[in-house]
């Protein structure tokens, strides 16, 4: 057997630290340090070209400014509206997309679902220049299958008259990102639902069947009880992950936000804030604002799927 | 700031830049000295690190044979990144003072951000002595990087004289003249009306194209593009006033594809014969022959703007950081002299890369006088040549990145919702006055 020179044997009293160390090092390092910097940086003006002597302490200076800042309201207001357009959908269709793909492609299901999950496993980048290309006004296959569509009498009246203007239109944006955003993410809560399916005990459904009840009431009255945990689960994801979008508005317009600033969240102003304005002070500001956003919402959340009781 | 501190708040500050800003500056050394034999080639004992973003990039490395020569004991790294990301990357670098490159390229978009703080080395000091060589620049090339207290923070390298790009075919089908375009603001869209009912093609890709040209005319001095010299705006002024009407002319009389530069519908106009004209840097004509437009070649000409204005689309520098190796200072400022300061190499960057020379020992070229076969086998070089002598530099302001967001979303709101202008106008200097002293 071998044994280790004396030096290298660890007390079993001091081994669980010595184990968790490297965790709590990387933790400190990457996780706690970034976030106390942010939160000095909040209560400091910064010139960040002049490098780390050049900060100076404003105090709440940069939260009032926050609140002050009309676009800092507006990208706000865009948060919430694209992540109620993107993330309400996202269950509304999971849960009885999860729940046909458990019941109807018992065989099939894995590739259905991989299917479903490709998007979310595809990049960004890649994805936001596939979009962009969709939704080009001339030459984009979306304005491109409207045009088709509007030839068709009755369904043609439906359509509008002229080529969208996706992602110049302040008015087409906002509903272009949240198709991207409800593409990309409805086959990862799809994947979340049909493991909680899975857990359900098909006892209950032979006895409801036993009983007499139908295919819709044994889903409202078995099945979408059961996935409450899940659900609530599922909708707090959604919750923290629309408020802190970034990735498609930001590709999609280039960084900038969009024409009238439509596709401008939170967490793009507060990007641009730093690095395109570099004024990091009101950025770390904004995004501890955020942070209390997103807090109280999902606590809100938390509260809405309480059961009664709990 | 006590020592401990200031390595406490580098490390917070590198942990939470680092990952936004991208990896590989911190590659830059002095390699330690390795023994030379006799008659052997001298193995480098240096290594300068430049960073630089497309296609300075290319040019950088383009360059190397010739350094390699003068200097075979100086290895030069070339860090390259996309154009944002390179920014993002040099502003973090400069903010922990740690990794820093030894020469880096600024796009003149930028200098404005970098002038503001004390982060960049002042090249008109001892031993730089960079005025000593200012003559040698296209003045407002020099003066762009002269900070209002006179620091030069960067060199020239290369410039974008404003031009006048247009279709000729599509002009003659409408029965026009260049001179039509560019006699006056005004004859300009008119003869954009005349274009979109011969031949059904868009005067300009974008109204805002009409807005930016024109809020950079008529400037009084010492005024900057959305400030005064106090930091107020200026917004409100008569050239912000004429620039929105105009634009909304443009867009009234449906004169713009309403596309913006660089997207596919953008290049798609170009190909198709859609789009007229573009005002841009002289630059454009190159990325159309090479790779926007090709099949187009021979339809281009060449102007001056309209109304006899003069205005600058770009530029690149080179600058050094004031917190960088002190010991390989004196090399990194030989390469920057190397490659701003070399008649050859300018006019290399220019015939490869369209890189319009900000030396102006490079300006007296035969090649300035040689046609162009994409413009028609126009003589352009020498237009552009003589617009940059008349482009005047405009004082930048910290926030004249975010003053731009702010003007083009109210030029937005004009253009789509029917805000009117002077209540759009208002807004934005209400939302600069806010930030102007940020």
């Amino acid at each position: 057997m071998l044994r280790l020179p004396p030096f290298l044997r660890l007390s079993p009293r001091y081994a669980p630290y010595a184990l968790l160390a490297p965790f709590l090092v990387l933790f400190v390092v990457f996780g706690i340090f970034p976030l106390l910097f942010s939160l000095y940086l909040a209560f400091h003006s910064w010139e960040p070209t002049s490098g780390l002597g050049a900060m100076h302490w404003v105090g709440l200076d940069n939260f009032a400014f926050a609140l002050q800042d009309e676009w800092f309201w507006k990208s706000l207001r865009n948060t919430g509206w694209l992540a109620v357009a993107s993330g309400l959908p996202q269950h509304l269709v999971a849960i009885p997309l999860a729940t046909f793909l458990h019941l109807g492609f018992r065989r099939w299901r894995n590739p259905m679902v991989g299917a479903w999950f490709l998007p979310y496993i595809t990049s960004s980048v890649a994805i936001a220049i596939l979009f962009s290309s969709l939704f080009s006004t001339d030459y984009g296959l979306i304005n491109l299958a409207i045009a088709t569509v509007r030839e068709i009498p009755l369904l043609g009246a439906l359509m509008p008259n002229a080529a969208v203007d996706w992602l110049n239109d302040p008015d087409s944006l906002k509903p272009a990102i949240a198709t991207i955003v409800f593409w990309r993410y409805v086959g990862f809560n799809v994947v979340l639902y049909l493991a909680a399916l899975q857990t359900i005990p098909v006892d209950l459904y032979e006895a409801a069947t036993i009983d007499g009840a139908g295919r819709f009431q044994q889903f409202f009255h078995i099945t979408l009880p059961s996935l409450r945990p899940m659900i609530l689960f599922g909708v707090t994801l959604s919750v923290i992950g629309g408020l802190q979008l970034f990735e498609e508005p930001f590709i999609l317009t280039g960084g900038k936000g969009g024409s009238d600033q439509a596709g401008m969240t939170a967490a793009v102003y507060l990007y641009r804030n730093a690095f395109d304005f570099n004024d990091f002070g009101a950025a770390s500001a904004m995004s501890w604002l955020l942070f209390l956003v997103v807090a109280t919402l999902t606590w809100l959340t938390h509260r809405a799927f309480r059961r009664q009781g709990d | 700031m006590r020592q401990p501190a200031r390595w406490l708040l580098a490390l917070c500050a590198g942990l939470t830049l680092a990952p936004l800003a991208g990896s590989g500056l911190a590659a830059s050394s002095a390699t330690p000295t390795t023994a030379t034999p006799a008659g052997a080639v001298k193995a480098p004992v240096m290594t300068l690190t430049v960073a630089a973003f497309p296609a300075v990039d290319e040019i950088v490395r383009a360059s190397l044979p010739a350094w390699n020569a003068l200097h075979p004991e100086v290895e030069v790294k070339v860090v390259s990144r996309e154009v944002n990301d390179h920014h993002t990357a040099m502003t973090t670098a400069l903010s922990t003072a740690k990794g820093l490159p030894d020469v880096m390229a600024l796009e003149v978009g930028y200098l404005g951000r970098f002038a503001q703080g004390s982060g960049l080395q002042d090249l008109s000091q001892p031993p730089y002595s960079l005025r000593d060589d200012q003559r040698r620049f296209v003045a407002y090339a020099f003066d762009q990087a002269t900070t209002a207290s006179g620091s030069v923070l960067a060199v020239p390298t290369d410039i974008g004289p404003g031009t006048l790009l247009y279709r000729t075919d599509l002009l003659s089908r409408a029965g026009l003249r260049e001179s039509d375009l560019t006699g006056s603001w005004t004859g300009y869209v008119d003869a954009g009306i005349k274009i979109k009912a011969a031949t059904g093609a868009y005067l300009m890709a974008h109204a805002r194209d009409m807005k930016d040209i024109l809020i950079r005319t008529g400037l009084q001095p010492g005024e900057g593009l959305y400030f005064d010299k106090d930091s107020r705006p200026v917004v409100t002024s008569p050239r912000f006033v004429r620039a929105f009407e105009l634009a909304r002319e443009v867009r009234r009389q449906r004169l713009d594809a309403k596309v913006t530069a660089w997207s596919a519908d953008w290049s798609e106009g170009f190909k198709r014969g859609t789009i007229a004209t573009q005002m841009s840097g002289a630059w454009l004509a190159g990325h159309l022959n090479n790779w926007l437009a090709p099949t187009t070649r021979g339809k281009w000409r060449a102007a001056q703007l309209p109304d006899g204005a003069f205005a600058a689309y770009g530029g690149s520098f080179f600058a050094m950081a004031r917190a960088g190796d002190a010991q390989r200072k004196p090399m990194a400022w030989a390469f920057i002299r190397f490659i701003t300061m070399n008649r050859d190499l300018q006019l290399a960057a220019f015939k490869t890369q369209d890189a319009f020379p900000a030396l102006l020992d490079a300006h007296q070229d035969a090649f300035y006088e040689q046609p162009l076969p994409f413009l028609g086998g126009q003589v352009a070089r020498r237009e552009w040549r003589d617009a940059a002598s008349h482009i005047r530099a405009v004082p930048v302001h910290k926030q004249d990145a975010f003053a731009r967001e702010v003007i083009d979303t109210e030029l937005d709101k004009v253009l789509e919702r029917g805000k009117d202008i002077p209540t759009a106008l208002a807004d934005a200097q209400r939302l600069l006055a806010l930030r102007a002293h940020r």
